[in-house]
């Protein structure tokens, strides 16, 4: 069971806008969480330790910087939830384990949700959505905390 | 009904997984950082050929300060050390590069980076991964694909007046919109197609992936093995067979005119006329999309003679794109009105040097993306044609290249 606290965003969140390029050139993670979102709201970082993000349509639309789902990550989101995900951007999320469910849900700033990857049911308050479920190569890989991790295992 | 072209390569039926031997995988200097370092993490041995492996600097070249030089020092001396293909600083652009000779028709090509669509002008099937897929690809030679609906886009006639394949593309995107082809394959055929030239094709297949698209492709037909010809490649022509779209498109040429497409959206391309007037800092000519020699030979047939009005900044998309437009005379001519020649690579369309744009600053650009605060923080980017650019360049605000002409 995953649980977070909702914040919305809007629809096309590209993933320059995710994490600028001026801060790719460095491989200090904690940079990218510090950065994160700051040209579509510096406030945002600051706000996402423990965050269910719940996007509109076309996020992580763009280049294929996988910074972009590192940084949400490291900046404490748990989840992200979109009607639709810009394909690079959802594999990226998989492979660097951050939890990516397709799903189109109504919701608020603040709202308290609850994700059970078993079941593919995503609850906001009493109202209960079912995900797109993920393939069952992407959900090992998932489990496994990211690729890195599940090729470790292999090895 | 038989199968799509992508669906032929991939070897399977739209929504099947796959997994699939890579015939071609590359990184660059940005994405090669992050690649390496999953890699070592993953604690494997390489299992993919190095023959097979490139790794193109092209991001930040030559090196902007010392922490990129520092990064860039360990990838070059990694990628030596393991035998793959190497280019440095200067080479040029990954996917330029790869489209010179590297990528023949029916191969599975990926790249660490998003405009790896590329490739799919040679009837390749070319997409963009993340790093970490890429080092997962470096350890095994293969990866995992969920084969894609195709969209069948049916081209028609032949452009006409100052249309160019840019207009193409970006009438394409505002067609489709940034997400109407998200987990597809965009396919093209049809007579129109045959009209076009290789980097026409190379221009539209690389803006697939402002559509939200897997992959773009062309067939490769007698274009194809006339260009591949000069590479020393002998290849077979793929035949269009009648298959069943996902959804279907039809375009005629003859009806696309020079568009331009203003912030923040790529698919908002409208007709240059309705945004004639509007005033430029900055003319960018180059990137993946529009540094080719023909692109840098129809702005210098433009601007040859004159003045640009404006800082113009012009980057070839590789080193043998500049020689050619050397020996040609080009670089001359560009230079001689007024241009600045950068080192051939993606310049600033990152906005990480070379013309990083001023808070309110307009950019008239070649390249594909006007996101917001691509450029650099505050800067503005509206995307066009070189033609669009040369005329804008001359008069210092955006100028239809039909009414120049």
């Amino acid at each position: 069971m995953i649980t977070g606290q909702a914040v919305c965003l809007g629809p096309d969140i590209d993933t320059d806008l995710i994490i600028a390029g001026r801060y790719l050139r460095t491989k200090d993670r904690s940079v990218w969480g510090a950065h994160v979102f700051e040209d579509l709201d510096p406030s945002l970082a600051g706000r996402l330790s423990g965050a269910i993000i719940v996007a509109g349509r076309n996020f992580g639309c763009g280049s294929s910087r996988e910074q972009a789902p590192v940084a949400l990550r490291e900046a404490g989101v748990v989840a992200v939830i979109s009607p639709l995900f810009a394909r690079i951007f959802f594999r990226n999320a998989i492979n660097v384990g951050l939890p990516v469910l397709e799903a189109d849900l109504t919701c608020r700033d603040g709202d308290q949700i609850a994700i059970n990857l078993n079941e593919g049911v995503i609850e906001v308050a009493e109202t209960r959505y079912s995900f797109t479920p993920l393939s069952p190569r992407m959900r090992d890989i998932l489990d496994a905390g990211g690729l890195v991790t599940y090729w470790r295992g292999k090895a | 009904m038989s199968q799509t072209l992508t669906e032929r390569i991939l070897g399977g039926s739209a929504g099947e997984y796959v997994d699939r031997r890579v015939d071609r995988a590359y990184v660059h200097d940005g994405t090669g950082v992050l690649t390496l370092e999953a890699f070592r993490s993953m604690g494997v041995q390489a299992g993919m050929d190095p023959e097979k492996i490139s790794v193109l600097f092209d991001h930040i070249c030559p090196a902007n300060t010392g922490l990129t030089a520092d990064l860039q020092r360990e990838l070059r001396q990694y990628t030596c050390s393991a035998g793959m293909k190497f280019s440095d600083c200067g080479g040029g652009i990954c996917h330029q590069i790869m489209s010179e000779g590297c990528i023949l028709p029916g191969e599975v090509v990926v790249g660490a980076d998003s405009h790896s669509c590329t490739g799919g002008a040679f009837g390749a099937f070319a997409t963009g991964v993340g790093a970490t897929d890429m080092a997962a690809i470096w350890a095994s030679g293969e990866t995992w694909f969920r084969v894609p609906e195709t969209i069948g886009i049916t081209l028609e006639g032949r452009l006409s007046g100052a249309a160019e394949a840019k207009d193409l593309a970006l009438s394409i995107i505002s067609h489709l919109g940034m997400e109407g082809a998200t987990y597809c394959a965009l396919e093209y055929r049809g007579e129109g197609a045959a009209t076009l030239s290789m980097e026409d094709r190379l221009c539209i297949c690389n803006m697939g992936v402002e559509t939200g698209a897997k992959n773009a492709i062309f067939y490769a037909d007698a274009v194809c093995r006339e260009y591949l010809g000069r590479y020393g490649h002998e290849i077979d022509l793929q035949i269009p067979s009648d298959c069943s779209y996902h959804r279907e498109v039809t375009i005629d040429l003859d009806d696309i005119v020079p568009l331009v497409a203003p912030p923040h959206r790529v698919d908002s391309g409208r007709p240059v006329a309705d945004l004639a007037g509007t005033e430029v800092d900055q003319v960018l000519l180059g990137t993946c999309t529009n540094g080719r020699y023909s692109d840098l030979k129809r702005f210098a047939g433009i601007v040859r003679g004159r003045q640009v009005k404006v800082r113009t900044i012009v980057v070839p998309a590789s080193r043998d794109v500049l020689l050619h437009a050397t020996r040609d005379g080009i670089i001359a001519d560009l230079i001689a009105a007024g241009c600045m020649v950068v080192t051939p690579g993606c310049g600033p369309c990152l906005g990480m040097h070379n013309g990083v744009l001023g808070d309110g600053e307009v950019c008239l650009s070649t390249a594909n993306r006007n996101f917001k605060n691509r450029m650099g923080v505050g800067g503005l980017i509206y995307l066009a044609s070189p033609s669009t650019a040369a005329a804008t360049a001359l008069e210092g605000c955006i100028t239809d290249p039909e009414v120049q002409v």
